[in-house]
């Protein structure tokens, strides 16, 4: 589903280049339930962004799902994050203006779908995480864990390819977070490709495989590091 | 119609920015339209003024010397005659109308019956009323077989009819102009009312004749048909030179006899008024710029404020298109509805303001151009759209990661 091939990232400060990521090597299978760990100053973000095609890399190639993504224009871009990426961030990104199903909806409205039928559709997705009765709640009326389900309902929404989850349990309490990992587990059960970036080893431990991300490489094989947290593959 | 629910909806959930856009964009068109309006009232009333005579009158009156001339003194008199009417008459083609006026000396006493009243006469020229702008309401004016024929006849003015005669017609009647007796052939009114009004009018020749008037004349009223002011100012000039030698005095002696030239007055007053007009467009022009100003620094402020919105946004899948589409239809959506409340609002004032002050000489029907009014509706609105067009286009242009780090 995803392969890295070199992938280098630098990012010019003032006169200094800061090389973030020095020949990133990796391959995610179609239908993995994978983490990315890694201490902050690691590199994970900017993966994690180039990944997201949030970010472009300098060198180095990225397939997504057999598509190379390389020096896409901004329309294409915006056009492959729609159909092939759903977003999961760590501080939600709800619209503050727009009711739980508005939200969820969003991505078809660039996908040009009529407001009846993506509002329905979103009623599925929200029937999904179970907010069915919150759907026209606006964020602020929401906690934590209902607004990062109402998040995870707009990821699914547009049946991507992958599922980029960064921190998504950053903001969230632990039972809270036990839920939205449930809630990604059953997600992955049906098929989905998830990638989540944190830096809590139990919530990385609850996925199939741990990639750790050290000084812009990866770092070691992730079997091992299982076996030192003592965890299996 | 998809991406209009979505503008409605994000328009309709923002207020306090929807009002503050909307704000400044009606305020400044608001303004632009009294300033307009005002000015074209301040314009309406004063032109009205000049509409008391022929503008392209020329009035000629005695007086005095004030240089001596010849070895002749100071202060002689110089009187007008009727050679000098009939000698300009026919020495110059650009007159158009002509009349002479001769005045009674002493108190004048005009009744009818038992009633008499404190009123003004006039001896003229059958075209005097043409100069003068007066309405014929019944009868006729003076004209060219009273003076061969001397005849005792008078055209009264309505304010004249209505104090001595009330309610009883004064066609064919007599009233007595000190002791004598002038048959009433016609009743007129005077555009400008009031004093006009009260006036009777006598011919020339019989008034000379009944009222000791020697052929001496005391103004000669003339229209011209000069298209220019330099050539009416030309005319002028001619007239001067042409009267002094005849009377014997000093062309360069303004008072001797006196020439006022009315288009020469109603240009320096129409340029008094370009200058106005000219004043309010700056205020004018001020007043958009300031508008505009204000609009872009608020379409900057929203741009920023909505960074992390267009970040949320284009992780989503919008295009840059798609943000700058939704940036811009916002901000002309906005500033039209503001454009034309301002518009409503302000044509909604001067209409209640002129209708409600009196007419007065220096203010009369306040209104705006309307063409006007649109045109400067519609560049504040693309001033806005303009204004919102480059912090949305570079907004648009940050990398969602980015954006999306905004806080």
């Amino acid at each position: 589903m995803i392969k890295l091939n070199a992938i280098n990232k630098s990012y010019s400060i003032g006169k200094n280049s800061l090389h973030v990521l020095k020949g990133v090597n990796l391959d995610i299978k179609d239908g993995e339930f994978v983490s990315i760990m890694g201490s902050s100053g690691s590199g994970k973000s900017t993966l994690l962004n180039i990944l997201g095609i949030l970010d472009e890399y300098d060198s180095g190639e990225y397939y997504l799902g057999g598509t190379l993504i390389k020096n896409l224009n901004q329309s294409k871009a915006a056009e492959y994050r729609n159909r092939f990426i759903g977003f999961v961030f760590q501080s939600f990104n709800l619209l503050s203006f727009k009711n739980a199903v508005e939200n969820v909806a969003l991505p078809l409205y660039y996908q040009g779908i009529k407001r009846k039928e993506r509002n329905r559709i979103a009623m599925e997705y929200l029937d999904r995480v179970g907010l069915t009765d919150w759907a026209h709640h606006m964020p602020s009326e929401l906690s934590g864990g209902q607004k990062q389900r109402v998040a995870i309902a707009r990821a699914l929404i547009t049946n991507p390819k992958i599922i980029l989850a960064d921190e998504p349990t950053g903001a969230l309490d632990s039972v809270t977070s036990q839920e939205v990992m449930q809630l990604f587990k059953q997600v992955h059960a049906k098929g989905m490709t998830l990638i989540v970036v944190t830096h809590e080893n139990e919530i990385a431990n609850m996925t199939e495989r741990i990639i750790r991300i050290k000084d812009g490489v990866i770092d070691t094989p992730s079997e091992k590091t299982n076996m030192l947290t003592g965890t299996e593959a | 119609m998809d991406k209009w629910q979505e503008i409605f909806d994000t328009i309709s959930k923002n207020k306090l920015r929807t009002f503050l856009t909307g704000f400044s964009v009606a305020w400044g068109i608001f303004m632009l339209i009294i300033l307009l309006g005002s000015g074209t009232g301040l314009q309406n009333g004063a032109e009205n003024q000049f509409r008391i005579a022929a503008v392209n009158s020329i009035f000629i009156t005695g007086g005095a010397t004030s240089m001596p001339y010849n070895g002749m003194p100071v202060g002689r008199r110089i009187e007008l005659e009727n050679e000098d009417y009939a000698l300009l008459r026919a020495s110059y083609p650009q007159i158009e109308w002509m009349s002479s006026r001769f005045f009674i000396r002493g108190s004048i006493n005009i009744s009818y019956k038992n009633k008499f009243g404190d009123f003004e006469v006039r001896s003229v020229h059958p075209e005097h009323y043409l100069i003068e702008n007066a309405i014929i309401h019944e009868g006729r004016f003076i004209n060219q077989t009273d003076l061969e024929e001397y005849k005792k006849v008078a055209v009264i003015g309505t304010a004249v009819q209505e104090s001595i005669f009330g309610d009883e017609d004064p066609m064919g009647k007599y009233i007595k102009v000190n002791g004598i007796a002038f048959l009433v052939v016609g009743i007129f009114e005077d555009e400008e009312g009031g004093y006009e009004n009260r006036m009777v009018y006598l011919p020339i020749t019989t008034a000379q004749r009944a009222f000791n008037g020697k052929g001496k004349i005391r103004q000669i009223l003339l229209t011209h048909n000069s298209s220019s002011v330099e050539q009416s100012v030309m005319l002028t000039a001619n007239l001067r030179n042409y009267l002094a030698r005849r009377h014997n005095y000093d062309p360069s002696d303004l008072r001797a006899i006196r020439i006022s030239n009315n288009l020469e007055d109603y240009k320096r007053f129409s340029d008094l008024m370009g200058n106005i007009r000219l004043f309010i467009w700056i205020i004018g022009i001020g007043t958009i710029i300031a508008g505009i100003v204000g609009v872009s620094n608020i379409m900057m402020i929203v741009v920023k404020e909505r960074t992390k919105e267009i970040g949320i946004r284009k992780a989503l899948g919008a295009t840059p298109y798609n943000i700058v589409g939704l940036i811009m239809l916002e901000s002309i959506f906005i500033t039209s509805i503001a454009g034309y409340i301002g518009l409503v609002l302000g044509v909604g004032l001067l209409e209640l303001v002129g209708g409600a002050i009196p007419r007065t000489e220096f203010f009369e029907n306040p209104e705006v151009n309307l063409a006007v009014a649109i045109s400067a509706t519609m560049l504040l609105v693309t001033a806005g759209a303009i204004a919102g067009l480059f912090p949305a286009s570079k907004a648009a242009s940050i990398p969602p990661v980015v954006a999306l780090r905004d806080e």
